[in-house]
C-alpha cells in the first residue's frame, strides 16, 4: 500500500517538477531549469482554447449521463423485480465486457455520414434538423462521425455505466422509511424525489461526475477517432511528449486536469457530499 | 362527526413471499377507537400490529375490508391524503436536515406560510422539550432525542391520529420508562388520539385507555387493562400478558360461584371463573397468576386449596417467588408480597416446606383452550 502510494504521488510529483524545466527550441532537448516559461506557453489564447473546449465537454459529458441515469438508477432500485434488476444490471456492465476500442469504432460507424443513424434520421424526416445541427459551428460537422456532437454522443454512451453504478448505490442505500416518512408527512411523489431522494443521492451523482469528468478530461481516443481537426487535451499531450518531446509542456498540461479536479472534489466537499458517505 | 376516529372493518392483507407463497398478515381484523383515546395494538412479532397500522396510515392497503377515517372510506388514497402521521420505529429522520428543517417539512409540504411554520415548530420543540437543538443535525443527538424530534415531526402536522410504531423499542429502559410517562402526559395535553404499537405488554398496560391483543394476524381482545390482565378471553392472551400458571382441565358444571372444572393433574376438581362461551365437557385452561396464589399452612377453600411442597424461592425485595410443587407433580408459581420487614427465613418459606396453596374461586380463570 505504501509502495504504491509512494510509486503513484512520486510520477505525481516528477510530473510537477517536469512542468516547471522548458524546452530548448534550438536543440529540442528538455533544460533542467527552474521556469515559468512553459506556463506562459501554456496560457496562451490557442492553448487555452483546448482547455476550454475539453473541460466544456467534460460538463456537457457529466451533466448529460447524470440525466440518463437518474431515471435508469431509479427505476432499478425502487420498481425493478429482482429478475428485471438482473437484466438491467446485465446490460450496464455487459458493455464494459468489450474493448472500449471496438465500441468508440463501432460507433464511429453508427455515426458516419452514411452510417445507421443518419439514414434512420434522413428517413424519420428530420435531416433538416441534422443538418442544422451540424452546419453550427461550435459543436457541427461535415458528419456526425466527424463532429463535437458525435464525440459527446459518444462519451456519453461510454461513460454512461460509471454514473449509472455509484447513483444505484446511493439510491439503494436511501432507507424506504424516509420515503414513507415524506409521504406521511404530505409529500407528493415529485416533491419526496425533489425534497429527499435527490440530495440523499447526492454522493453518488457526485462519485459518478468524478468519473465521467476525469475521463472525459483524460481521453485521447475519442477525439481523435470522432472529432474534427480541434484538439482535446488528452491528444495534446500526446502529441507533445510523443511527436515533438516537449515533455514540460505535457506535464503542464496534464496538471490542468488535476487542478480543475481538486477544485471540483473541493467544491463538492464544501456542498457536503461526502458527509453521507 | 363520527364516533370512532379510526375504523377497521373486517380488515384482511395477504403478502405474496418471494418463493410465490400468501401470507395472511391481518386476519379479519375489525377495530373501533374512540377520538381521544389511547389506544395500544399488542402482541408478539410477525402478529399483524405493524400490518394493521400501516393500512391506518396508507402504507399498505387492504386486501379486504375497509378502514375508515373519521367514518370516511379510506380505500387506495395515499398517506399524503390521509389526517394521520407516523412516529417511526426507526424514526426515519431526514439526515441532510436541521432539526428545524426535520419539523418543519411537513408544513411545507401543505404550503403553510412561513411566519406560521417558524411558530408552529417552535411550538411543537418546546412540547418535546427541545428548544434550542433547531440548528443541530438528527447524527448529532441521542436516541431520546431524536425519539422526539420525530415526535414533534408528526405532532407539528396536529394530525386526527398520531400512528406510534414501537417508539421506543430502541431505547434503554430507563428512558423507555421516562418517555413513556412522557408520552402519556403530551398524549392528554394534546388530546390527540394515539394508536401505539408494541410487543411490550408492561407498555401497553401503563400508558392504554384500551388494548388489542393481537397474535397470528387475529385480534383476539379487546378492553381496558384491567379487563386484559383480570379477565383474558382465551388461554394465549391469559400467557402474553403478565406471567400465569396453567392446568388442563374439563369443564364439568356451573354453579353459583362459577363453573367446575376436573384437573385431571392434580386429581380434584376446582371451582372458577368461566370466560366465555363455555359447554360442559369442553376441554379448558384453567388459568391462576403467580401472585394470586395464596400460600397457607391450612386449607382454606375446599377443593380449591391443593397440598404442596416448596421446591424454590427467590427473594426479590418486594416479593418473594416461591416455585411449588401439588400432588401429582404439578409445579407452579406463587409470589408472596415480603408485608413484614423480618430477617427471619421461615418467613420467606424453605424448600422442602409441606403447604397449602389456596386457589380461591375468583381468582381462578376458566378459558377456552386455544
Amino acid at each position: 500500500m505504501l509502495w504504491m502510494g509512494g510509486v503513484y504521488l512520486g510520477s505525481l510529483a516528477t510530473l510537477l517538477l517536469n512542468s516547471f524545466f522548458y524546452l530548448d527550441g534550438f536543440t529540442g532537448l528538455v533544460v533542467r531549469r527552474f521556469t515559468l516559461s512553459t506556463y506562459q506557453q501554456l496560457f496562451t489564447p490557442s492553448n487555452m482554447d483546448i482547455v476550454f473546449r475539453t473541460a466544456g465537454m467534460a460538463l456537457a459529458v457529466t451533466l448529460a449521463t447524470i440525466i440518463l441515469a437518474f431515471p435508469l438508477s431509479y427505476y432499478m432500485s425502487r420498481y425493478a423485480s429482482k429478475r428485471q434488476k438482473g437484466l438491467l444490471y446485465l446490460a450496464v456492465l455487459l458493455p464494459l465486457w468489450s474493448s472500449y476500442l471496438v465500441r468508440v469504432y463501432a460507433w464511429k460507424l453508427i455515426l458516419a455520414k452514411e452510417g445507421i443513424l443518419s439514414w434512420f434520421i434522413s428517413h424519420a424526416g428530420a435531416q433538416g434538423l441534422l443538418d442544422a445541427l451540424l452546419s453550427n459551428p461550435v459543436i457541427g460537422g461535415s458528419s456526425l462521425s466527424l463532429s463535437p456532437i458525435g464525440i459527446f454522443v459518444v462519451f456519453t454512451y461510454v461513460w454512461l455505466p460509471y454514473m449509472i453504478l455509484p447513483i444505484h448505490a446511493a439510491l439503494e442505500r436511501v432507507p424506504r422509511s424516509l420515503l414513507e416518512a415524506s409521504s406521511d408527512l404530505g409529500a407528493k411523489p415529485l416533491q419526496t424525489a425533489w425534497n429527499v431522494i435527490l440530495p440523499l443521492s447526492f454522493p453518488g451523482v457526485v462519485a459518478g461526475s468524478i468519473f465521467t469528468f476525469s475521463l472525459t478530461l483524460g481521453d485521447f481516443i475519442v477525439p481523435s477517432v470522432l472529432g474534427n481537426s480541434s484538439f482535446f487535451i488528452g491528444q495534446v499531450v500526446l502529441s507533445h511528449q510523443g511527436t515533438s518531446g516537449n515533455i514540460p509542456l505535457a506535464a503542464a498540461f496534464t496538471m490542468i486536469p488535476i487542478v480543475i479536479m481538486i477544485v471540483y472534489l473541493l467544491i463538492a466537499r464544501k456542498l457536503g457530499a461526502f458527509e453521507a458517505l | 362527526m363520527s364516533e370512532f376516529v379510526i375504523e377497521l372493518v373486517d380488515v384482511v392483507k395477504r403478502f405474496a413471499t418471494p418463493e410465490g407463497n400468501e401470507v395472511t398478515a391481518v386476519d379479519h381484523v375489525s377495530l373501533q377507537i374512540r377520538h381521544g383515546e389511547f389506544f395500544s395494538l399488542l402482541g408478539p412479532s410477525g402478529c399483524g400490529k405493524t400490518t394493521s397500522l400501516r393500512m391506518i396510515a396508507g402504507f399498505e392497503w387492504p386486501t379486504s375490508g375497509e378502514v375508515l377515517i373519521d367514518g370516511k372510506p379510506m380505500g387506495r388514497t395515499p398517506p399524503f391524503w390521509r389526517p394521520v402521521n407516523t412516529v417511526f420505529q426507526s424514526y426515519a429522520l431526514f439526515q441532510h436536515m436541521t432539526v428545524f428543517q426535520n419539523v418543519a417539512f411537513g408544513l411545507e409540504m401543505d404550503k403553510t406560510p412561513a411566519s406560521e411554520i417558524k411558530h408552529r415548530v417552535g411550538e411543537a420543540l418546546e412540547m418535546v422539550k427541545l428548544s434550542g437543538m433547531e440548528r443541530r443535525k438528527p447524527r448529532q443527538l441521542s436516541g431520546g432525542q431524536q425519539q422526539r424530534v420525530a415526535l414533534a415531526r408528526a405532532l407539528v402536522k396536529r394530525p386526527k391520529v398520531l400512528l406510534l410504531d414501537e417508539p421506543l423499542g430502541a431505547l434503554d429502559l430507563k428512558l423507555r420508562r421516562e418517555m413513556q410517562i412522557e408520552l402519556k402526559t403530551l398524549q392528554e395535553q394534546v388530546g390527540i388520539t394515539f394508536i401505539y404499537v408494541t410487543h411490550d405488554q408492561e407498555e401497553a398496560l401503563t400508558m392504554s385507555d384500551r388494548i388489542t391483543v393481537m397474535n397470528r394476524g387475529k385480534a383476539l381482545q379487546t378492553g381496558s387493562p384491567v379487563e386484559i390482565y383480570e379477565r383474558p378471553n382465551c388461554r394465549f392472551v391469559a400467557d402474553f400478558i403478565g406471567q400465569a400458571n396453567f392446568f388442563a382441565g374439563k369443564m364439568l358444571a356451573f354453579d353459583d360461584q362459577g363453573a367446575r372444572v376436573a384437573i385431571p393433574a392434580l386429581q380434584t376438581e376446582l371451582i372458577g371463573q368461566p370466560v366465555g362461551n363455555l359447554e360442559p365437557g369442553q376441554a379448558v385452561a384453567v388459568s391462576i397468576r403467580p401472585e394470586k396464589v395464596r400460600i397457607a399452612q391450612e386449607p382454606a377453600f375446599g377443593s380449591n386449596s391443593v397440598r404442596g411442597r416448596v421446591i424454590h424461592t427467590t427473594y426479590i425485595g418486594s416479593n418473594t417467588h416461591v416455585l411449588l410443587e401439588l400432588a401429582g407433580g404439578v409445579r407452579i408459581n406463587a409470589w408472596e408480597q415480603n408485608k413484614i420487614s423480618t430477617l427471619d427465613p421461615k418467613a420467606y418459606f424453605l424448600p422442602g416446606q409441606e403447604i397449602w396453596a389456596n386457589l380461591f374461586p375468583e381468582n381462578v380463570l376458566i378459558l377456552p383452550e386455544d
